[in-house]
């Protein structure tokens, strides 16, 4: 590669030739305020706020776009680069709605840090007459409320470019210009698959999750109602980023603790229902292998992507696994075997998800999703909620001590944990698939090459017990576009598919702890995110689905086999197809 | 804002296939969707949501990044000009004399907001900028017909508004 040399404020560092100076000052250490861009997917240099000097040049530059040249000077913090950035940042906050009393992006919005640290005394310098938008509250999953958008645009990249879905753009022009849909139709009316990718790259309290947390201090005040919490998989690998911990802190046990804490009765795992998941899944996949059903097999966990291709692929219904998601799988079980179990009516157990996702809002409402009558799932929160509600109720989680799964629903393999990161799914499968097919122990569990948040497309091909398996991991619903269209056009082959609708899998969703964009530029969040995962799965000794003690148990006391009608009637569900909306 | 139209479409098969042919040939080139919109509006005469679905399939983008583009540039429109068009001078010249007054009885007698077209398709109702005839304050034009020096009270506008019964 070649390299080129710069100076970044005195600072001589050498960087690969075409690097941004946005890239080349990172290397020197030192950090230039951005809005609007994010790598790879928002290059657009629109909001000016990394503005500096180079040497010898008049104007200033944009050092997210800009690209350095060998002997290049450069100054990130003249004063003439200061007046500029608080120029901007008083002109953007003219017609911003201050309301950061009241703001879920407190404490952690980009422009309230930027207006901190670029010291504006006068936040109202330029303020006049604004334009009124009224909140977009019309959808199950989130809101948008434009007094507080910056037009940075991150949003509409995340939903056009990550996702290729665009339900979100710019409309309008100039003083009018804001974000919407088209033909100002309000969320609920487009075609949005509640994916909350643009939620999580958004830098301000623009865009935010609707907040159900209201409900669980609700339930857990109520003391007619027997209240458990499941966690997804990926919860204990981001949870502690809301409580300054390093990315990629495994915080599995002090996240039960909270969960206690806060007056859960039964604190269980939705690892239980990952492993869970995987009996039927494989089941269904080795039914279908063996003796014909639609295929290639597609995963059915992430309802993002369900929504996406119910509205985008109906062709593909037929091949989407009829599994309930483990969120839903975990509901089912506790509203009928543990609420038998238990000596409940299941109309008094309030099941609380915590989830690292916003589509599993709109997932709680799905229809066919009621093995006991009553809902499977009550309340789905995010990882974001949760934090707020350990905040609120004043739990040092830092201090906390390591505590367990309560039993019955709580043990998970090692398989259940990886569910939460991309080609996890499909790795837990082949796990059980592999030993029911050889009827012989796995020498090495692991399947590497679907592996990996870096690919949005990971495929490979096993051999097991003498059949040829043809496999892929696709996370980002613009990699599952991409993928469909070739096994729609037979242009490819595949037996078995894992789709996960945000990039990376659930480790990256859009109810995870938000990160501003010097993080996201920057740090490999997915894989260090990822990387907790896989690593608790190596420190274990249950690894397989399969030998989950519990989930053999719900068998043999309660659901008979795998694929049995009793398993059919609670754990599988249906889909149907959505017209393309705006 | 552009006003969005309310009107039921009456598009036919061959203004879409004439559109639809276009796509074909020239859809999936690159800044194509600027182009694809003039000649849409050039066959439709405005941009409803059925002729930018039609554009979005053709270039390969979404519906809302169409409309985007169709509410950015002022050239397009969203809701359809009627067989007289009336643009009412909201030019400083005129507003002073009154013209904002008889945009709203206008509204009130055609039973239509500025911006908009009638059911019928007959008069369809805009605001412009000064059209260059300050002398004849407040001034508005049906077609090419230029009607000024109206009264403020809207007492004229019945009897001008006769003149196109047909
Ligand atoms: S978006 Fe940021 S600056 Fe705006 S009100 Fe919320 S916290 Fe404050
Ligand atoms: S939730 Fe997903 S699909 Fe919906 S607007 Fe946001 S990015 Fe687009
Ligand atoms: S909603 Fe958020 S991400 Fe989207 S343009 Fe506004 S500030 Fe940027
Ligand atoms: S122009 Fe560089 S971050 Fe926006
Ligand atoms: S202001 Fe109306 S014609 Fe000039």
């Amino acid at each position: 590669m070649d390299m080129v040399k710069v100076k970044i404020n005195g600072i001589e560092v050498e960087v690969p030739a075409g690097s941004t100076i946005l890239e080349a000052a990172y290397k020197a250490g030192i950090d230039i305020p951005t809005l609007c861009y994010l790598k790879d997917i928002n290059e657009i240099g629109a909001c000016r706020i990394c503005v500096v000097e180079v040497k010898g040049m008049r104007g200033m530059v944009t050092a997210c776009v800009y690209p350095v040249a060998d002997g290049m000077e450069v100054f990130t913090n003249t004063e003439k680069v200061q007046k500029a950035r608080k120029m901007n940042l008083e002109l953007v906050l003219s017609t911003h709605n201050q309301d950061c009393l009241g703001c879920v992006r407190s404490g952690d919005c980009e422009l309230q840090k930027l207006a901190k640290d670029y010291g504006i005394k006068d936040t109202k310098a330029w303020s006049g007459m604004n334009m009124e938008w009224p909140v977009d509250d019309s959808a199950a999953h989130m809101y948008r409320d434009n007094s507080k958008c910056i037009l940075c645009r991150r949003c509409v990249a995340a939903c056009g470019v990550t996702q290729g879905i665009g339900v979100i753009g710019a409309n309008e022009r100039g003083f009018e210009t804001h974000i919407a849909s088209a033909f100002e139709q309000p969320l609920d009316n487009t075609s949005c698959v509640s994916c909350g990718q643009c939620i999580v790259v958004c830098p301000t309290g623009a865009i935010a999750e609707k907040d159900d947390t209201d409900k669980v201090w609700a339930a857990l005040a109520d003391p007619t109602k027997h209240v458990v919490v499941q966690t997804a998989p990926s919860i204990r690998a981001t949870l502690g980023e809301c409580f300054n911990m390093p990315i990629g802190t495994n915080v599995q046990g002090k996240m039960v603790a909270a969960a206690r804490r806060l007056g859960f009765d039964k604190v269980f795992d939705t690892d239980f229902a990952a492993d869970l998941t995987i009996m039927e899944e494989a089941t269904e996949f080795l039914h279908r292998f063996t003796e014909g059903g639609a295929m290639p097999l597609i995963t059915s966990c992430s309802p993002g992507w369900v929504k996406y291709c119910e509205t985008y692929f109906p062709d593909f219904i037929p091949n989407l696994s009829s599994c309930k998601s483990p969120q839903q799988m975990f509901g089912a079980v506790a509203k009928t075997y543990y609420a038998q179990k238990m000596g409940l009516d299941p109309k008094d157990i309030v099941v609380v998800a915590v989830m690292p996702c916003v589509a599993k809002k709109f997932e709680v409402g799905r229809e066919d999703q009621s093995a006991a009558g009553v809902p499977d799932v009550d309340v789905a929160i995010t990882t974001r909620e949760f934090a707020r509600m350990i905040e609120k109720a004043g739990i040092k989680f830092d201090r906390l001590p390591d505590e367990d799964f309560d039993k019955v629903m709580g043990e998970a393999s090692g398989a259940g944990h990886i569910f939460g990161a991309s080609g996890g799914v499909m790795e837990a499968a082949l796990r059980t698939a592999a030993e029911v097919l050889t009827g012989k122990e796995l020498e090495k569990p692991e399947f590497m090459e679907v592996r990996g948040t870096d690919k949005g497309i990971k495929e490979a091909v096993y051999t097991l017990a003498g059949k040829t398996i043809r496999v892929a991991a696709v996370s980002g619903l613009a990699n599952a576009k991409e993928i469909l269209t070739k096994v729609r056009n037979g242009e490819a082959q595949y037996d078995f598919i894992e789709v996960m609708a945000c990039p990376g899998g659930c480790i990256n969703g859009g109810g995870q702890p938000t990160q501003p964009a010097s993080v996201r530029n920057f740090v490999d969040l997915k894989s260090l995110r990822a990387g907790a995962l896989y690593t608790q799965d190596e420190r274990m000794t249950l690894r397989k689905s399969h030998m989950n003690q519990e989930v053999q148990a719900l068998y043999k006391e309660f659901l008979g086999e795998p694929g049995s009608h009793k398993a059919h009637e609670i754990l599988h569900t249906s889909y149907v197809a959505r017209p393309i909306k705006y | 804002m552009k006003k969005i139209s309310k009107l039921p479409f009456s598009g036919t098969p061959e203004q879409e296939a004439q559109l639809r042919a276009w796509l074909e040939e020239n859809g999936k080139k690159p800044g194509a969707a600027m182009p694809a919109l003039q000649f849409a509006q050039e066959i439709y005469g405005y941009l409803p949501v059925e002729v930018l679905r039609i554009v979005a399939e053709g270039t390969g983008r979404s519906l809302e990044e169409i409309y985007g583009i169709a509410t950015f540039y002022a050239q397009f429109s969203l809701s359809p000009k009627g067989k007289y068009k009336i643009a009412v001078c909201l030019g400083t010249a005129c507003y002073v004399k009154g013209s904002g007054k008889i945009l709203a009885k206008l509204e009130e007698k055609l039973g239509i907001a500025n911006g908009d077209c009638q059911l019928d398709g007959k008069f369809s109702l805009e605001a412009s900028r000064c059209i260059g005839a300050c002398g004849l304050a407040p001034v508005f034009t049906v077609n090419e017909d230029v009607y000024g020096r109206l009264k403020e009270d809207g007492s004229e506008l019945d009897a001008i508004l006769a003149k196109y019964r047909d």
